[in-house]
């Protein structure tokens, strides 16, 4: 596509770093020469089949549906991959499914609905890949957080609740730490960004050739969109964790204990 | 008060007094402090009933019963703030001067007032749980071995107010539900005693 195309041969090339890798690690001893051919042989083929599957949904002339489909199985994977990430949260997959679902009639809704971005294919894809793979991580955090928070500090919570105060005034303080846990990070990153690290949506578009000051701003839009669905997932989570965990009649529930 | 649940508590039927100080003695595991959670409602009995004043408590508006059935557990429970922040959980609206008379109930003075309340003993702390309790203005009390961890003097000094906030010709007149296995403080404290072993009434004795 541009003089940057590394090709098949440029592909093999890069392979040679997959060969430093293994042979570090059997000078080191590590035994994890298996895992390393493994991982890269996955991402590979995992890869391969996405960016073909991707042609076929971003295609200028590709109907529509294709890309929504492509949304919708994100959203749900990514649930399925919270809920096994946090095993020890009450109702984690149903939450997360949730969760992403506002946060993406929000962010999108706000991207495409007041044209920021046109909708196509070619741009919600990668957008809303980028909100859900981002909003996951922030997710996994803020609920199993939020949950710690109940379990470590019911003592306190059940001292607020003998004194007739209502469970989601009872919770409060130890659900304001838990968002502050899981958002911190992400505005941390936020802050960081250009001066520690050049972002992937950036780094990729300067390396297809695109002027840096468009990718910059197209990533700027990105950055924005990760913020908000952060903090519109793990909110949604916590409204959602705060009724999973209390009773009806502001009681807290029997939480398990973590495993692992 | 009337309760009876089958796991920790079985088959035991009650009635406790809302007046003077009734001890629920007993080893542990007895099922003294489940009977007490299942008064203040932060556990539901399997099986049976838990009544107040007549009423099953899944009639009751639990937030309402809470403040008039008080509680205070066997940890401090203070939360991070000064002392009037702890009692103002209770009560927002209460002022400085009804904030330090209720602590001079659990023999605090008003220099406590701003102090830290996570920076206090564990004894001064136990005594601003209890003002937090009473700030509800709650007809009983339910008390979780309050002083199972304070020294001789600190435990002496909220005997004494407990004593005088039962006081039935005193200005407070508090209820109290107290859990000890302390035999000696059962028999300084007790209007009456409920003994319970393995999950079952064993006996019951004083008052008259």
């Amino acid at each position: 596509m541009t003089d940057t195309d590394i090709g098949l041969v440029g592909l093999a090339v890069s392979g040679i770093l997959v060969g430093v890798t293994l042979v570090l690690s059997l000078v080191w001893r590590l035994g994890i020469a298996r895992e390393i051919v493994v991982a890269a042989a996955r991402a590979l083929v995992q890869l391969l089949i996405v960016g073909v599957a991707l042609g076929l949904v971003v295609e200028d002339d590709s109907p529509l549906i294709w890309t929504w489909l492509w949304l919708v199985s994100m959203v749900v994977f990514a649930s399925w991959t919270v809920g096994r990430r946090a095993r020890e949260v009450p109702q984690a997959r149903l939450l997360a499914l949730v969760s992403f679902t506002a946060a993406a009639v929000v962010t999108l809704g706000v991207l495409f609905g007041l044209g920021v971005f046109e909708p196509r294919g070619q741009t919600m894809v990668p957008l809303g890949g980028m909100m859900v793979g981002n909003a996951m991580t922030g997710t996994v955090v803020a609920a199993r957080r939020i949950v710690a928070e109940a379990r470590d500090q019911r003592d306190l919570i059940e001292a607020r609740l003998a004194l007739g105060l209502p469970s989601n005034e009872a919770f409060a303080p130890h659900l304001r730490e838990a968002l502050r846990t899981a958002l911190v990070p992400q505005i941390e990153s936020t802050k960081a960004v250009g001066i520690v690290f050049l972002p992937g949506a950036m780094t990729g578009l300067i390396l297809a050739g695109v002027d840096p000051v468009e990718a910059v701003r197209i990533q700027i839009g990105v950055m924005y969109l990760v913020l908000g669905s952060v903090a519109t997932t793990t909110s949604v989570m916590a409204l959602g964790l705060t009724r999973a965990m209390f009773t009806a009649d502001h009681r807290l529930r029997w939480l398990p204990p973590v495993e692992n | 008060m009337g309760a009876s649940d089958q796991r920790r508590l079985d088959n035991v039927s009650v009635d406790i007094s809302a007046s003077g100080i009734t001890v629920l003695a007993g080893p542990s595991g007895a099922g003294k402090s489940t009977l007490l959670r299942l008064l203040n409602r932060l556990d539901v009995p399997d099986q049976g009933s838990v009544r107040w004043q007549g009423s099953d408590l899944d009639e009751l508006d639990v937030l309402a019963h809470r403040r008039q059935v008080g509680m205070v557990f066997q940890k401090p429970t203070a939360v991070p703030g000064t002392v009037a922040d702890n009692l103002r959980l209770a009560a927002p609206a209460m002022d400085d001067d009804a904030v330090v008379e209720l602590l001079d109930t659990v023999a605090l003075d008003a220099g406590f007032l701003n102090r830290n309340a996570l920076e206090l003993s564990g004894g001064e702390r136990q005594r601003v749980c209890l003002a937090r309790t009473l700030a509800t203005n709650p007809v009983v009390v339910l008390a979780d071995e309050p002083t199972s961890s304070l020294d001789p003097d600190a435990t002496a000094i909220i005997e004494a107010s407990v004593q005088r906030l039962a006081d039935p010709n005193g200005r407070h007149r508090v209820g109290w539900v107290w859990v000890s296995h302390d035999a000696e403080q059962t028999e300084r404290l007790a209007s009456r005693v409920i003994a319970l072993d393995g999950g079952r009434i064993s006996s019951r004795g004083l008052d008259d």
